[in-house]
């Protein structure tokens, strides 16, 4: 993901165009939201606006789903995901001392981004290497057998 | 019906109904708060666990159905454990702190915490608080005493139709987010209350009410809603002469099923306004005064006998009000007719709905609604013309729309106006203003040419269609689209959908009667149904929509000019005779002049007494009005408030307010209910009918009734539609007329069998189109046109003394269409002269594309802005009603 956000009237463009693909149709809801934050890398306040005015969706029904499911952001992602695993085996191997080490040295909490946008911070459930937990991944890359103390020389590879 | 056996009785039930509804209608009470009847089960609470015979574990009994020969059982150890560990969960997620909650003593959740006898919780409680939302301007959210039943989500949802609240995040973080997880105030929330209705806890309450009285302190009331035509059953929740909560009664057999808008909810407080007249007024060198009730009656009496002695009976007039109850209504025309001795009795209806009583008389022999609200159920289509359901009456609506969204039912919308309904609209037309007989003509004229009349029913049951097939071969779509602007295709398309459905109901409303034709308009919707066969069943009709509480009922009474209670005409000798024999006194056998004579012709009287009327706001072209009322040698007007017409009175009456007496209201759809007292009057105050008494005394004439039952039992005796009528029958809820017996269980839709016209058919009466008698030109280039807002109703006389109503719609903007916008060069909210040749106000912009270019819109709630300086005193020749819906005006930015 390295996608920063774009100009309000080019968000507001590019919804439109992904609705218009979509028919407006109201049973494609989510699709319609998976695509606007592939292009977009997050679901923004106008985007939201005009899926709900363009597929004739309550307000309500559009902000339940984003807010349903982790996957979407409803702010700007930063250049870097930093994603850490709280799935069992990391849980158990102390993943949560990992999040409290991101969150604290870089002040932002789980589903923000910093204000330099450089990283966004979320946790997962499982990313399918419990033998090497816990687990946290930038960008994708896989961080395993992850200590406290390591998050700040990862991290700083990333700029 | 079939047999199911629970706690090993055996209970009778419809197959497939509700078990928890079974139980609670059998007197065996269950647990369970996020079910509420009328609202779809969900089953998350799981307090309403039973074990039912062949089904595994213990299942919630609000989403199970009952089938033959269930075996039940609700109540046994194990099952109150399990109920009781969920009360203790649900208590655990946040500190319930009763003594400072508004819903203590009517709290569902404290009711089952008692009742299961949970003095302490086992589980930790999370302290964390959550901000509360206070946003909006009547209702609080406190997320904090919030048990997630959704009920209010599902009452927005399926009741309102709005869908503002909705379930946001998942798991433990689940919560109720409005919109955009905005605060409340921020969405398009309609302030209806359903959902706070709908709450079992205190997390959605009454803002006004904060600090006003505690759940067990008030007096609670049934009674009718005083705002528009619906006839809403509600319950008072008062205390210390303040009305202070409303609930809508949740039973069947009412109009709104428990459903209320926010001008019932939320706009009844001012009863309590401090604007309210307390003592008489009488002008003293140019000043109203307060004095007693004493010195102000002899006074009244004395000028108008000297009026009366004068220059005859005829001299005098009186204007009667859709705001009083029936037995007031009754007791004014009364009065006007014996101590005055005049038919000169008229109300507001003139100024809109007359036009409907004319043509509807002349197409079937009487002016009424023809069916009920509950025609949405039975009908396929619904036509709607001239009416703004979402403003004018929000409850029937809301019904509306919900059988709109199940897909079964089909909407016509005629409006110019980009009204909300019209976005349920399967085909919505906007037409030119003035040009309604167009469209109509056009409609039936496609009808005709395809086949889709009923010739059966215009066979049987109708005369004149000879008469009316020769007018419509003019009106082509072509013609049509021409003159209405309406493209040919969606005239086609509208009269297919009218004319193939099987069952098609009309609504109308103003639109479609306030024009110089307004008659040949509501005529021309006759002939529609009457072709197409679409009146005397159920589902179908001409239905007008009453904007007032008692519009239908004030007519029904007599109140009008021509007509005695129940539509008997005063010409008519043996009528004459038996009003004279009941009200022993000689009566005038002369049809009265209109309210628009008494109020646009100088020297057509010269006393007039106005009960609950404000013509001074409500009729056209207002300083012609001043001019005719400052003319007159005495003008009393009897109000709850010093309105615009009240101040140019020699003599001000104080009336009280429905909620301080007992009476009736007939609602638009012929629905007769009960109105009842709650407290004393506030101040001197007095009701209307006691006010009349006592005038009467004064007069020389007594009428004397110890409550308004009496007087109801008079009517019932005079009034053939309400033979059947008494406060004994309307104790159980209410009654349609024609009621005309003891036994009758009164009239869900009317002209079944016959109508009853002189013919006993159903008469078509065709017109042409004339225009307007305003059209644009080059001096006045845009058309006004006026209506209502949700928020207030009429000249908001109530609605503007309600402190909710007024913060929510503070005052009357101007709607114009942004490229009229563009070219007067004023923006949004940006103050514009509005002129006509008549008059000219200062108003507000409201730039939107809700209004067809070159027309402009604004209601008339407001005191500041007076929107009928500037409309067209021109009538419609047949019902007098003046064309308020049109008049050309130029708009000039303020120097």
């Amino acid at each position: 993901m390295q996608q920063v956000a774009a100009p309000l009237e080019d968000e507001r463009a590019k919804t439109l165009e992904i609705i218009e693909n979509n028919n407006h149709d109201p049973k494609r809801l989510v699709k319609i939201l998976q695509e606007i934050q592939a292009e977009l890398g997050y679901v923004p306040e106008i985007a939201q606006r005009l899926t709900a005015k363009k597929t004739n969706t309550p307000a309500s029904q559009i902000y339940g789903i984003l807010s349903f499911y982790n996957f979407f952001r409803l702010f700007p992602p930063g250049r870097h995901s930093v994603n850490v695993c709280l799935g069992t085996a990391c849980y158990v191997k102390g993943a949560e001392n990992i999040l409290k080490e991101i969150s604290s040295r870089y002040e932002l909490e789980p589903g923000q981004t910093t204000n330099d946008r450089r990283f966004s911070l979320d946790f997962v459930r499982c990313v399918g290497c419990c033998a090497i937990g816990p687990v946290m991944t930038v960008n994708g890359k896989v961080y395993g057998k992850m200590k406290p103390e390591e998050v700040k020389d990862v991290l700083g590879e990333y700029k | 019906m079939v047999y199911v056996n629970i706690n090993g009785k055996d209970f009778k039930a419809a197959e497939g109904s509700n078990l928890l509804d079974v139980c609670e209608n059998n007197g065996i009470h269950i647990p369970h708060l996020c079910h509420k009847k009328g609202l779809s089960p969900v089953g998350v609470c799981r307090l309403c666990l039973v074990k039912v015979s062949g089904m595994r574990g213990l299942v919630p009994a609000c989403s199970t159905k009952v089938t033959k020969g269930m075996q039940v059982i609700t109540h046994d150890e194990e099952i109150n454990a399990l109920r009781r560990v969920n009360l203790e969960m649900l208590l655990s997620e946040h500190e319930h702190n009763c003594l400072t909650c508004e819903s203590n003593g009517r709290c569902e959740l404290q009711n089952l915490v008692y009742e299961f006898g949970i003095d302490a919780v086992r589980f930790s409680i999370n302290k964390e608080t959550k901000p509360v939302d206070n946003s909006s301007e009547v209702i609080v959210r406190d997320p904090n005493k919030c048990i997630l039943c959704g009920r209010c989500v599902r009452a927005c949802r399926e009741i309102a139709g709005k869908n503002i609240l909705g379930f946001t995040d998942r798991g433990p973080a689940v919560a109720i987010g409005a919109g955009f997880n905005e605060p409340l105030g921020f969405t398009e929330c309609a302030s209806c209350g359903a959902c706070l209705q709908a709450c079992p806890t205190g997390a959605l309450t009454e803002k006004h009410a904060r600090f006003e009285g505690r759940n067990w302190e008030f007096n609670k009331v049934r009674t009718t809603c005083p705002h528009c035509g619906g006839g809403c059953q509600m319950e008072l929740w008062t205390k210390d002469k303040k009305v202070v909560k409303v609930y809508g009664v949740e039973e069947e057999n009412t109009e709104n099923k428990g459903n209320l808008c926010v001008k019932g909810r939320f706009g009844l407080d001012f009863v309590q306004s401090p604007e309210r007249l307390k003592k008489p007024l009488i002008k003293k060198n140019g000043k109203l005064e307060e004095a007693e009730w004493d010195e102000a009656l002899t006074l009244v009496a004395s000028k108008f006998q000297e009026i009366k002695n004068t220059l005859g009976p005829d001299a005098l007039a009186g204007i009667a009000s859709s705001k009083s109850t029936n037995e007031e209504c009754y007791l004014f025309q009364k009065f006007i007719r014996t101590c005055f001795g005049t038919n000169n009795i008229d109300f507001c209806t003139r100024l809109c709905h007359t036009p409907s009583a004319v043509a509807l008389t002349r197409a079937f022999g009487g002016g009424a609604m023809t069916n009920s609200m509950s025609l949405v159920e039975h009908a396929d289509v619904l036509l709607v013309a001239g009416l703004n359901l979402t403003e004018m009456y929000p409850v029937f609506a809301s019904a509306m729309k919900q059988r709109v969204l199940s897909g079964n039912l089909k909407l016509i919308i005629i409006d110019p106006r980009r009204t909300e309904t019209a976005g349920y609209a399967d085909v919505w037309l906007s037409p030119r203003i003035g040009t309604d007989i167009v469209w109509i003509n056009g409609m039936l004229h496609v009808i005709l040419n395809e086949g889709l009349y009923d010739d059966e029913f215009i066979e049987n049951r109708t005369q004149g269609f000879e008469d009316l097939k020769e007018i419509i071969s003019k009106y082509t779509p072509a013609r049509v689209e021409e003159i209405s602007g309406i493209p040919e295709a969606k005239i086609i398309e509208a009269a297919r959908l009218y004319g193939k459905a099987r069952r098609a109901a009309i609504l109308y409303g103003m639109g479609i009667t306030q024009h110089i034709h307004g008659t040949d308009n509501v005529g021309g919707l006759c002939n529609l149904a009457l072709a197409t066969g679409n009146i005397g069943k159920p589902g179908t009709g001409l239905n007008t929509i009453a904007k007032q509480n008692n519009g239908q009922g004030a007519g029904d009474m007599g109140c009008l000019p021509p007509i005695y209670p129940g539509g008997q005409p005063v010409s008519n000798p043996a009528v004459q005779g038996k009003f004279e024999k009941a009200w022993g006194v000689n009566l005038s056998p002369k049809p009265g002049i209109t309210e628009a004579s008494m109020i646009l012709d100088k020297n057509a009287i010269k006393g007039l007494y106005v009960m609950g009327g404000n013509p001074m706001r409500s009729g056209p072209n207002i300083s012609r009005i001043q001019n005719v009322l400052e003319n007159l040698d005495f003008m009393v007007v009897q109000d709850m408030f010093l309105t615009e017409t009240a101040k140019i009175a020699h003599v001000v009456l104080p009336a009280c307010s429905f909620a301080e007496k007992d009476g009736t209201f007939t609602n638009t759809a012929r629905f007769i209910q009960r109105v009842r007292k709650a407290f004393d009057p506030i101040g001197e105050s007095k009701p209307d009918w006691k006010i009349i008494c006592d005038l009467s005394q004064k007069m020389g004439y007594t009428m004397s009734y110890g409550h308004p039952k009496d007087i109801m039992n008079e009517i019932a005796s005079l009034t053939p539609p309400y033979g059947g009528i008494s406060y004994r029958r309307l104790g159980k809820g209410g009654l349609r007329w024609p009621c005309p017996q003891k036994g009758h269980p009164g009239t869900r839709y009317l002209w079944a069998e016959t109508f009853t016209t002189p013919s006993g058919r159903g008469m078509f009466s065709p017109a042409d189109y004339q225009p307007p008698a305003e059209s644009p030109d080059k001096e006045y280039p845009f058309i006004l046109t006026t209506g209502k807002d949700l928020y207030h109703l009429q000249t908001g006389s109530y609605t503007r003394n309600s402190v909710a109503l007024f913060n929510l719609s503070p005052e009357d903007v101007l709607e114009i269409h942004p490229s009229d916008a563009d070219q007067v060069q004023v923006k949004n909210g940006e103050e514009i002269h509005v002129r006509s040749r008549r008059g000219s106000m200062k108003i507000h912009t409201k730039v939107t594309d809700r209004v067809p270019e070159g027309t402009v819109f604004t209601t008339l709630h407001s005191d500041k802005v007076a929107v009928n300086a500037l409309t067209i005193d021109a009538l419609d020749p047949m019902a007098k009603t003046p064309e308020l819906k049109l008049c050309a005006v130029k708009l000039e930015k303020p120097a």
